[in-house]
């Protein structure tokens, strides 16, 4: 396999929705590319910070005030 | 949540049919629960695209209440969520086109770029890399980061990693195929990680051999 094959998995091999023949050569793959392993193991740890950290936060009084808002229109017909 | 329950709720129907169907009979309480049940995702899909709070308090408040008035036109074959972020995903479009003076927007513009496609940054990230940084550093990274990419690809990664739809979904609520919606999640994820690398990378220790590359 080569890295730019390797690379076009990346994707499947992240979310987990690779057959188990192909996941072996890319296991092998991976064992003997230093830089494969670099580059799957940081794009799997972008994915799970941009996951655990919340960017855009709706505060509860802000949140109140739109949800009533909201219902207000939908009560009114809109 | 067990196997046996979650086995057990794949077979019954999704809990938003009865509640769409309350609202369909005219209680406004069941919307209630709908809104309060997918307000805050909205409000953060609608800031990635816009990338203005105010647009997108106002962007919340417009696709919810076009779903109100559009419940009717809602097949029950797809989920309300997906159908109510692909309103969103439109209102939001729809903002940017307001500020830009009527220019088309559309999630297709700005890709035609090779960054990213190809892995240059191959230095390896130091271990929790997030904690050499205060919580607001932090954030603030990762808004600058994820707010330069191209809108076709903030907009699929938003979707589909942070917000955790199903590629199908994704590409649903955005009307684009599936295959589309692969490929520029791919480069999307790439692209992060290549931004993100220059923060992230292990900054002491014998320097990575540079010269090999990717074959």
């Amino acid at each position: 396999m080569t890295c730019t094959e390797f690379i076009a998995l990346l994707d499947d091999l992240i979310d987990d929705s690779v057959a188990s023949p192909i996941r072996t050569e890319i296991e092998n793959h991976m064992h003997e590319c230093e830089h494969c392993e670099v580059v799957f193991n940081t794009t799997r740890k972008t994915i799970e910070i941009y996951r655990s950290h919340e960017l855009y936060e709706l505060p509860n009084n802000l949140r109140e005030r739109l949800h009533a808002a909201i219902m207000a229109r939908c009560k009114k017909g809109c | 949540m067990s196997t046996i329950q979650s086995i057990a709720e794949e077979n019954e129907q999704h809990p938003d049919v009865a509640l769409v169907e309350r609202v369909r009979a005219g209680d406004v309480s069941a919307y209630d629960e709908l809104v309060r049940k997918y307000e805050r995702q909205i409000f953060r899909i609608a800031q990635h695209i816009t990338q203005n709070r105010e647009d997108a308090e106002d962007v919340m408040q417009d696709a919810f209440l076009k779903a109100y008035e559009k419940l009717d036109q809602f097949q029950g074959n797809a989920k309300f969520y997906t159908w109510l972020v692909r309103i969103a995903v439109n209102e939001s479009l729809m903002r940017l086109r307001k500020r830009r003076t009527g220019k088309m927007v559309s999630i297709d513009e700005d890709l035609e770029t090779d960054e990213g496609s190809v892995p240059r940054d191959l230095a390896d990230w130091a271990p929790d890399p997030e904690q050499n940084y205060s919580q607001s550093e932090l954030a603030e990274i990762l808004r600058k980061t994820i707010q330069g990419l191209p809108q076709g690809f903030r907009v699929v990664f938003a979707l589909r990693d942070v917000e955790g739809l199903s590629t199908e979904e994704t590409a649903e609520a955005l009307g684009l195929s599936v295959p589309a919606v692969k490929s520029r999640l791919l480069r999307a994820r790439l692209q992060l990680r290549e931004r993100l690398s220059r923060y992230f990378k292990r900054k002491t220790g014998p320097a990575m051999p540079q010269e090999a590359g990717l074959k």
